[in-house]
């Protein structure tokens, strides 16, 4: 029993990684996500059935395939990825950065998906209100429409993190599994599963897994009926 | 302030096409559901762009398609009080009536908080969420909200429509000292004869999506043929008089008009103060002499003016009391038994009791001017 609660260094190396970089996914895509999800639930234009096509993909895809096609365009050789690192010194390949940028790719439409049914969801009559009461559309989002979708960004978010979390075949596709810098924690449990000996390592590792999702699916309900009861009261 | 409105606007196979302008300090909208009174206000607050036409509110140009100008909603300085309310259900009492203000230029805020909680008299609710909120509780802080803007036209879509009798009575005590003391000109939108007829200076009457009738409601609300047949229980005539005196003893108040003094339920209103009567036609009896050992206290002498069908077999008799116009809904055969005819002298017999809370409101006062008026008006 003991031995399940001590984490080796390499262990809690991976355990940190993989919260970083869930966090960052999680994050940095939110912005991109609210933006997305606003301009789906709420205008229309050529192409907008390509356009969510696009952003669904990822959950259809094998992620062995969304991590090629990543490697391909953000690897050093690939257009983006070169352009990035010769004008901004940003390389995602082999880094903890690129495992962040697979993580929120491939979370990503779970965060849309989310902040889209809120949206769509609104009354638009207070939207209404709210411009009538001399709000122009900015504020009107910031103060009526964003409130109001607080519980549906939440959802989204905690959704993203445990998808980051639980990310594998397009992160070690796309920046492989080096230890301390892309080897997240599905991939060290994977690791330990292929090395004799490492059982009880692999085992180790599931349960921080447990605990972590556990613990941000809490969170979440928590937050959600906090925003509701301020919401709905 | 005036109000010029002339719009053609398409919904589906909806027509409205409205066009009339309104000098009035309480402009109704009056019409049955669906006749296109909403939609107007809509186009007049910015909700609804118009297909076609012009808005001058003052002489500021709102909206005029054939220039392409279009003024967004959140520029107009237009408070709109909703049917629903439609408060923020996230925010506070108290941040649902600062928030369109926080949006007002403070050179141009002419109404303070204080004043506003005094007037609707929700201080008590400021803490409070929306949701917890009665009905009438709500549309007094939709109002307050709107009011909070500084609005150089207030408009109400049927802000009662959603409140039973007593929360109703609640709320018009405040529509008429808005009315009279706030100096924001208002557009009122109802289908309810009594509310328009307690309420307006001027009636513009919707019907299909058309301006049938536009007027003081004297004039608008006497015509049977611009009341719905629908309404036609309500129709009748409304006669302007001032309280001249109170009956302590018997709990009646004397109603001074041009047609002779009424007696009517006692109320609540200093000596001179001006009020309206709405007389119902079905609560006038006619009769040929004078009437003796009758439990009426209202007896008005006059002449028979016209008869007109008024459908169901009834008559509307038209009666000429001293210059003011009455009507009695009769049947066909009491008009046969009495031989009424025009020209005939006759007597007019009303209930104290048929002049209810429901007939009976305060009528429009003179603004007087103070100097919020003075640095704010143009008009």
């Amino acid at each position: 029993m003991n031995d399940l609660l001590n984490l080796s260094p390499d262990e809690w190396t991976a355990v940190r990684l993989s919260i970083r970089v869930a966090t960052v996914a999680m994050f940095a895509s939110l912005p991109v996500g609210i933006a997305v999800a606003y301009l789906l639930a709420r205008t229309h234009f050529p192409g907008k059935s390509i356009v969510n096509g696009i952003v669904l993909l990822p959950l259809i895809l094998p992620p062995v395939v969304t991590g090629y096609l990543l490697l391909l365009s953000f690897g050093r050789r690939g257009p983006i990825g070169a352009f990035l690192d010769q004008h901004f010194g940003i390389v995602f390949s082999f880094r903890w950065t690129g495992a962040a940028l697979a993580c929120a790719v491939m979370a990503f439409p779970l965060l849309v998906r989310s902040i889209r049914l809120s949206i769509e969801a609104v009354d638009r009559r207070l939207e209404d209100a709210a411009g009538t009461l001399g709000a122009n559309p900015l504020w009107v989002f910031l103060f009526v429409t964003l409130p109001l979708i607080l519980p549906g960004i939440i959802a989204g978010m905690i959704l993203c993190f445990a998808k980051a979390m639980g990310e594998f075949g397009a992160t070690i596709t796309f920046v492989s599994n080096i230890p301390g810098e892309t080897q997240t924690l599905p991939s060290a449990i994977y690791t330990l599963t292929q090395i004799p000996g490492g059982e009880s390592g692999a085992l180790r590792l599931t349960l921080v897994s447990i605990i972590i999702s556990m613990g941000a699916l809490l969170v979440s309900e928590f937050m959600a009926r906090r925003v509701d009861e301020r919401i709905s009261a | 302030m005036s109000l010029a409105v002339d719009v053609t606007h398409r919904f589906g196979s909806f027509l409205l096409e409205a066009r009339f302008v309104s000098e009035g300090r309480l402009t109704a909208f009056f019409g049955r559901s669906g006749s296109g009174k909403t939609s107007l206000v809509n186009i007049i607050a910015g909700v609804v762009r118009p297909d076609r036409g012009r808005i001058v509110l003052d002489d500021t140009p709102l909206v005029d398609t054939e220039r392409g100008l279009f003024v967004p909603k959140y520029r107009r300085r237009v408070g709109y009080v909703f049917q629903e309310g439609r408060l923020f259900p996230h925010l506070t009492v108290r941040q649902n009536l600062l928030f369109g203000r926080w949006f007002t230029p403070a050179r141009e805020r002419h109404i303070s908080l204080d004043q506003v909680l005094d007037l609707l008299d929700i201080g008590p609710l400021l803490d409070r969420r929306p949701g917890g909120l009665s009905g009438g509780e709500k549309q007094r802080v939709a109002i307050g909200r709107a009011l909070l803007t500084s609005p150089r036209l207030l408009l109400m879509d049927e802000p009662l429509a959603s409140l039973d009798d007593s929360r109703k009575e609640e709320i018009l005590p405040f529509i008429e000292r808005l009315r009279d003391q706030a100096q924001v000109p208002i557009v009122y939108v109802s289908h309810s004869l009594p509310e328009v007829a307690r309420l307006a200076t001027t009636v513009v009457v919707l019907q299909d999506g058309r301006i049938v009738a536009t007027g003081s409601p004297t004039d608008v609300l006497g015509r049977a043929d611009v009341i719905a047949s629908d309404l036609a229980a309500e129709g009748g005539v409304l006669i302007e008089a001032s309280v001249s005196g109170h009956d302590r003893a018997f709990g009646l108040t004397a109603l001074l008009s041009r047609a002779g003094t009424f007696q009517a339920p006692h109320l609540d209103l200093p000596i001179g103060t001006p009020v309206r009567v709405r007389i119902r036609a079905r609560d006038v009896m006619i009769a040929t002499t004078r009437p003796d050992g009758l439990s009426a206290l209202n007896v008005l002498s006059g002449v028979v003016r016209a008869l007109d069908a008024s459908g169901d077999g009834l008559i509307d008799v038209g009666l000429d009391c001293g210059g003011v116009r009455l009507a009695a809904r009769l049947t066909r055969k009491s008009i046969a038994m009495l031989k009424l005819e025009p020209g005939r002298e006759v007597y007019a017999v009303i209930k104290s009791v048929a002049l209810d809370r429901e007939t009976l409101g305060r009528a429009p006062t003179p603004v007087e001017p103070t100097s919020a008026d003075a640095s704010t008006s143009r008009a």
